[in-house]
């Protein structure tokens, strides 16, 4: 148990120790080595990174060199990501073998590893995190600890303002002025529906009853999505403190984060954060000597996207299957365990303590007139520059793409955008320039999401899209309702005729149909958003489909049923590589001569494609 | 409880504030289509079929979910909602094995007739089928996944209003099924084979294991004696299969038209429970001089039996060890009876017109046979015996009434009440209070164990100088409740009546199936019970000791109640059933 | 022997490891009906699946009627009444990874394992699953064999990955 002194003691001690991460104006002799342990970057072993340079530090008894594993920095596609400070030097895609260069060389001799500088996409050489195009249009709020501490060091937390707001709201503040706060911020629920925080919190206050909790939902499904993901695992605190605020502002004394199982990093990394906060008092009874008393429980899902629904999420919790309640009740009146619960995603949660600690007006100046602030987004697909990026609310698709995403990669043409995932729509190349927001991107037949947003370039079929994502659909429903059930798999059954070049007249005419009607009747969320990826390519795309119908033609290239695999003459060098490794030896030729592809064996696979280097194999 | 003033469809009404928006349209006139909603057992939304339109709210809104408030207003019939709920219906359609013309529910089935009202005249979007399960295993109930809708009004049923749990929705999204633990047959796991479940469901995904062919064989064949007998609820609603209004007692019309089909008698079973009070009766009245365990069970009830077998495995020595009343009448009839007549036991064919399908399970037990020979050859539904008759041209509204056939048809008003809550409990009461007391009662009637529907009573009888204290229960889930008060020793009763039926065999699983409208609507078992009383209280003899058939044969073959005789014949046996061993 | 103990002892008189865990892992939810999530995940962690056995126990012990359970396990992706091979390999088919092409590592392992999603080689040693988005999008195409990941997919480095483990 800690008391407001004892935390202040610890901030400024620990700040004195860790402030080089961000101190310009350091002189010390300190170096704190970060390395990246986000999932994203352990998959690539910065594990072993991080247990050779302990061993090298050991073996060589420094005491002003430290390494710490951090959150999340965010540029997945040149990890694994290390970062030394003072100086902010960034190498990228390091290996553990390239630990000792850098340890002999730079930590031991202050000399750079240039070959290991991380690189843009135009091949030029980064010196710090700030010269990257990748970081400079973006606006880290959510982010602001990810990559700067250690998640599962409380203290360390502390140290940059951690527990300030919490303290602030507890000493000074009551809890209608917290919800006049984060209503006048103009904060937006992140999870996907925008619906404006400070009403929902104000909806849940106004529910009488001696029990009430809160709830925040880390059960982020969108496939392509990791922002709460990386939020859990590179600042969990964030979270909790921010649970501990709405709890005190609606009147709750107990909360629920409800995690996938599919993310144990983030899990372990929640639970820690919880075990220290417990610890310090800033979670328990007579929270820093106040009598608000709060709590937090993980409760675990297991596989299953529609818990990431409210009322879904909460018959998971009481543990039962995750089929979505009807409203009303809506959950601020009877949420979880029938008491008024207040249910919000982690990405939003991740904004509420620099909305107290800043004030409302400093949010608000951020973003657009009715999309506050900043979101997280996960970039993906065929974009140069993978990962995870937060932007303020207002720059434009375009900006995302080409100056913070660094284009498309191997000169290929961008030709959509989909946010929401399997609920969104996806935003054509016409629309580059739409604004980020959320009344924009409706606007456009597209939707905000969860922050998934994966690049399409023109190698993608938005019919074998709509598929893909009506196939997840079906997976993932819960069964429920007849719309969503059967209407859904109705709608999946027409897009696989249509991609197996077995479209018939009349079957856009059908799906549009079925999603009206599974859209206006369906019981829940993931029901009625599940035809928007068929209405939106329908929409921007419809050429597509009808080529698929009436020609039985791929324009893009991709319904294997309707390509073909060709050789072009010109291109071929006869280097024998794609009949080497054709897995049906499809392919003969003469050395030096043009291959040839024989179609009654080729299976469409693509190999050959993947394998050749003078790129003369391509799908017709 | 005030009152809220809305507007439906254009309609100013007054309802109680604690309506549904669907309770109130029906008040107002408009009939809102359901598929999933049973009052009071299930209310999840979930068919979309209800679907209205409310002034100032988003999209569509589930009326059957929904409370009213005051000023609402309310659309139930725009050209949009006609819409979106057909398209639903057409959906379901799509997924069903649409086979009406030779589907046992067809003319009674809810998703038939709402196609009907709604005008479905195609099924535009046809594709794959779920994949179908049947499961015929069990000598009770057949599931058949194909015409399932997953309107979940079975697993509420059987796990809010039965407490027992044996089925429950499986798997996920399209492959999402009604099914049972690890996919077993329902004769594998805990369920009680009561058939509540049958009565919940709006198609013919749960029905009955059919019996009538078996006995149409029996009928048809020249060297068999066919005795048919009834039970006490089929005669209080037999009638509704022929159109007559729900709780029309139809004694005379039942027997004339069980004739008609060719048996060879036709006797009541209620015979039989004028029996199983004098065994009964006297087993209790032993057990409370101390000469056996207390409380005293009832067991007349297989459901129930089946149940206690599953999870009161050691409190079975509560148990009666009668048989119940169609048993101990089989075992009559296939001994004294044949012997009397001179018929050969083994030409005899007992056929039972039971509300009840877990009879038919109860007839097929080991411990069910005399010498090997069952007491019970078939038992059939209610429904069963009106299908046959309508196969047979025989229409209840046309024919005239008939008596029981001699020398076995005459029997007490007691054995007439056996079919509701209660009814055994006083059946019992106006023998023992006079066996015991050796003196006349001065009021026939107990209305003071006359049970609460899916409920437990108490009551306090005074016999002689001794204050008996019971306990009426019906519905499973209260079964459980007084069981786990007499495994703590906190059950403080001398006898305990157990139906497993909500309300009693007037509402047991083989009865006549009405549609939701009418089961929220209508009090049915309150209706069939009336008619029971009714019956009781027209009867000659009210007392099962005083049946003079009953004495006849105690006198002449068994000499008394709880002989060995009447052991060998009339009382039975249970045991421990056991589940999921691997 | 504590009351856990004794619960746990197996038909031969020795004390079921696994047993035990599982009943440590009930006792500590205090008879709150609402942690079946908890208990079952915990199953699938301890036996690699949840056997009937396992069901049995939660049941008794929680007082939640099999079907119930089964109702529970069948909803969710993440228990599987199967015992998984020694190897689970899973490869994600979440959109970053569709994307870039994993629908063709998938059929490679297959091809290779000769089994169907969902299926596990005669031997017990592997089994394949096609997964959601696991969250490592920046290596997309994801491959994952038990724990480890495998990034940067493509049909030619199958076999060389699943020699490893051979």
């Amino acid at each position: 148990m800690k008391s407001i002194e004892e935390l202040n003691e610890i901030r400024e001690k620990t700040l004195s120790e860790i402030s080089l991460r961000k101190d310009r104006n350091y002189t010390g002799r300190e170096k704190h080595i970060l390395v990246c342990g986000g999932t994203g970057c352990t998959s690539s072993h910065s594990k072993d990174i991080i247990e050779k340079f302990n061993e090298l530090i050991k073996e060589h008894n420094l005491d002003n060199v430290r390494v710490i594993r951090t959150g999340c920095f965010g540029l997945c596609a040149r990890g694994p990501i290390i970062v030394i400070r003072p100086e902010d030097t960034f190498y990228a895609m390091s290996h553990v073998d390239d630990v000792e260069e850098i340890f002999e060389k730079h930590i031991m001799n202050g000399e750079i590893v240039e070959r290991l500088l991380c690189k843009d996409v135009d091949g030029s050489v980064v010196k710090s995190l700030d010269e990257l195009n990748f970081y400079k249009k973006q606006h880290r709020i959510v982010l602001k600890n990810c990559g700067l501490i250690d998640p599962e060091n409380i203290d360390e937390y502390l140290a940059f303002d951690g527990y300030k707001a919490l303290e602030k709201v507890l000493t000074s503040m009551t809890a209608e002025e917290v919800i006049k706060e984060v209503s006048d911020s103009g904060l937006r629920g992140r999870g996907g529906a925008g619906f404006p925080t400070g009403k929902k919190w104000q909806f849940a206050k106004d529910s009488q009853d001696e029990q009430k909790y809160v709830a925040c939902n880390a059960d982020e499904g969108d496939p392509g999505a990791f922002m709460d993901r990386s939020v859990l695992e590179g600042d969990p605190h964030s979270v909790i403190e921010a649970m501990a605020i709405a709890a005190f502002a609606i009147g709750a004394n107990k909360g629920y984060v409800y995690v996938r199982a599919e993310y144990p990093i983030a899990v372990h990394r929640l639970q820690v954060a919880i075990d220290q906060a417990r610890e310090y008092g800033l979670l328990g009874k007579n929270i820093m000597g106040t009598n608000f008393e709060f709590d937090v429980e993980i409760r675990l899902g297991a596989g299953a996207f529609v818990c990431g629904e409210e009322t879904a999420l909460m018959e998971s919790v009481e543990g039962r299957r995750g089929e979505p309640r009807t409203r009303p009740p809506f959950p601020a009146v009877k949420g979880l365990f029938g008491k008024p619960t207040l249910l919000n995603n982690v990405e939003t949660y991740a904004n509420i303590t620099q909305i107290i600690l800043n004030g409302a007006s400093w949010y608000s100046s951020i973003g657009t007139e009715k999309s506050k602030g900043t979101k997280v987004f996960a970039l993906g697909g065929n974009i140069n520059n993978v990962g995870l990026v937060e932007v303020p609310m207002g720059i434009t698709l375009r900006e995302i793409v080409y100056d913070i995403g660094g284009g498309i990669p191997n000169g290929r043409k961008f030709k959509a955008a989909q946010t929401g995932g399997p609920s969104g729509g996806c935003i054509p190349e016409e629309y580059l320039d739409t604004p980020i927001d959320y009344e924009s991107l409706s606007a456009i037949g597209s939707m905000m999401g969860s922050g998934g947003l994966i690049i399409m370039d023109d190698s993608t079929c938005m019919v074998n899209l709509a598929r893909f994502f009506l196939d997840f659909t079906v997976d993932e429903s819960c069964g429920k309702c007849p719309p969503c059930r059967i209407g859904t798999k109705r709608m999946l059954e027409i897009l696989e005729r249509l991609v197996n070049g077995k479209g018939r007249e009349g079957d856009i005419e059908k799906l549009e149909k079925l999603a009206m009607n599974i859209k206006r009747s369906s019981l829940c969320g993931l029901g009625q958003t599940a035809p928007n990826p068929v209405l939106s390519t329908l929409k921007y795309f419809r050429n597509e489909y009808e080529a698929h119908i009436k020609e039985k033609k791929c324009p893009a290239g991709e319904c294997k049923a309707m390509t073909k695999v060709m050789i072009d003459k010109e291109k071929c060098k006869g280097c024998s590589l794609c009949s080497k490794n054709c897995p049906v030896q499809a392919i003969h030729g003469e050395l030096k001569s043009p291959f040839e592809i024989d179609q009654s064996k080729c299976i469409k696979c693509g190999v050959c494609i993947a394998k050749c280097p003078f790129k003369a194999i391509s799908r017709v | 409880m005030g009152t809220v003033k809305l507007t439906i469809d254009g309609k100013q009404i007054e309802v109680p504030s604690d309506y549904t928006i669907l309770e109130a349209a029906r008040q107002a006139g408009s009939d809102v289509p359901t598929l999933c909603h049973l009052k009071n057992i299930n209310k999840i939304g979930a068919c979309r079929m209800c679907i209205v339109e409310v002034e100032g709210s988003r999209g569509f809104i589930t009326s059957c979910t929904t409370p009213v408030s005051d000023g609402m207003v309310v659309k139930t019939n725009t050209p949009a909602l006609r819409d979106a709920r057909k398209v639903t219906l057409e959906l379901l359609l799509s997924n069903h094995r649409r086979e009406c013309l030779t589907c046992i529910r067809s003319g009674n089935c809810e998703l038939q007739t709402l196609s009907k009202k709604l005008n479905v005249d195609d099924i535009e979007f046809q594709g794959e089928m779920s994949e179908r399960f049947v499961d015929d295993l069990s000598p009770s109930i057949v599931r058949d996944t194909s015409k399932c809708i997953l309107c979940k009004r079975c697993v509420a049923t059987c796990k809010n209003i039965q407490k027992v749990g044996a089925i429950d929705t499986v798997n996920r999204g399209f492959k999402a099924k009604i099914g049972t633990a690890l996919d077993k047959s329902l004769n594998d796991v805990p369920c009680s084979l009561c058939g509540q479940c049958i009565n919940a469901c709006p198609t013919g995904a749960l029905h009955e294991k059919d019996s009538t062919k078996e006995v149409w064989a029996a009928i048809d064949d020249p060297n068999k004696y066919v005795i048919f007998q009834t039970a006490p609820a089929v005669r209080a609603a037999i009638g509704e299969e022929f159109g007559y209004p729900i709780g029309t007692l139809v004694t005379g019309k039942m027997v004339a038209g069980l004739k008609k089909l060719g048996v060879n008698k036709v006797f009541d079973t209620n015979t039989g429970a004028d029996f199983t009070i004098m065994e009964e009766g006297t087993e209790l009245i032993e057990r409370i001089k101390g000469n056996g365990v207390l409380p005293m069970v009832t067991s007349c009830s297989p459901g129930w039996v089946r149940f206690a077998e599953s999870y009161y495995p050691d409190l079975l020595d509560h148990l009666s060890s009668a048989k119940s009343p169609h048993q101990m009448f089989g075992a009559i009839l296939k001994s004294y009876y044949a012997e009397k007549e001179g018929i050969n036991p083994d030409d005899i064919f007992v056929v039972s017109v039971m509300p009840c399908v877990a009879k038919k399970a109860e007839s097929k037990r080991e411990e069910m046979k005399v010498n090997g020979r069952a007491d019970v050859d078939a038992v059939i539904t209610t429904r069963e015996a009106a299908r046959m008759m309508k196969e047979a041209g025989i229409d209840l509204r046309y024919i005239d009434d008939e008596s029981f056939d001699n020398p076995m048809g005459e029997a007490s008003g007691a054995g007439a009440i056996f079919g509701t809550t209660g009814g055994v409990m006083e059946a019992a009461l106006r023998t023992v209070s006079e066996l015991m007391t050796g003196k006349e009662l001065e009021k026939v009637e107990f209305e003071e164990v006359r049970g609460e529907l899916n409920g437990i009573k108490e009551a306090t009888v005074k016999i002689g100088d001794m204050d008996v204290k019971l306990a009426i229960v019906n519905g499973l889930g209260n079964a459980a409740k007084i069981m786990d008060m007499v495994r703590e020793g906190k059950a403080p009763y001398h006898f305990i009546e157990i139906m497993a039926c909500p309300g009693g065999c007037v509402n047991g699983g083989g009865q006549p199936i009405h549609d939701a409208k009418t089961r929220d609507t209508v009090d049915i078992p309150g209706l069939r019970k009336k008619a029971l009383y009714e019956a009781d209280k027209n009867l000659p003899i009210r007392k099962s000791h005083e049946n003079p058939m009953i004495k006849k044969i105690y006198e002449e073959y068994l000499e008394k109640p709880g002989s060995e005789k009447a052991h060998e014949l009339l009382h039975t046996h249970y045991y421990e059933r056991k589940y999921f061993e691997e | 022997m504590n009351e856990i103990e004794k619960k746990s002892v197996c038909t031969c008189g020795e004390i079921d490891d696994n047993k035990k865990k599982l009943l440590e892992v009930i006792v500590s939810v205090n008879g709150d009906k609402s942690q079946l999530m908890k208990v079952l995940n915990a199953a699938q962690e301890i036996y690699g699946y949840i056997p009937t056995s396992a069901q049995k126990t939660i049941s008794e012990e929680l007082d939640i009627p099999m079907a119930e359970i089964y109702g529970v396990i069948t909803f969710y992706t993440r228990f599987s009444l199967e015992p998984k091979g020694k190897y689970n390999i899973g490869v994600c088919l979440g959109t970053a990874c569709y994307v870039k092409g994993s629908q063709m590592v998938l059929d490679k392992v297959k091809e290779i394992l000769g089994i169907d999603v969902g299926g596990i080689t005669p031997d017990g040693k592997f089994s394949l699953v096609s997964t959601r988005c696991v969250g490592a999008c920046g290596l997309a195409p994801v491959m994952t064999v038990n724990d480890e990941v495998y990034g940067n997919m493509d049909p030619s480095k199958v076999k060389d990955i699943l020699d490893k483990y051979v």
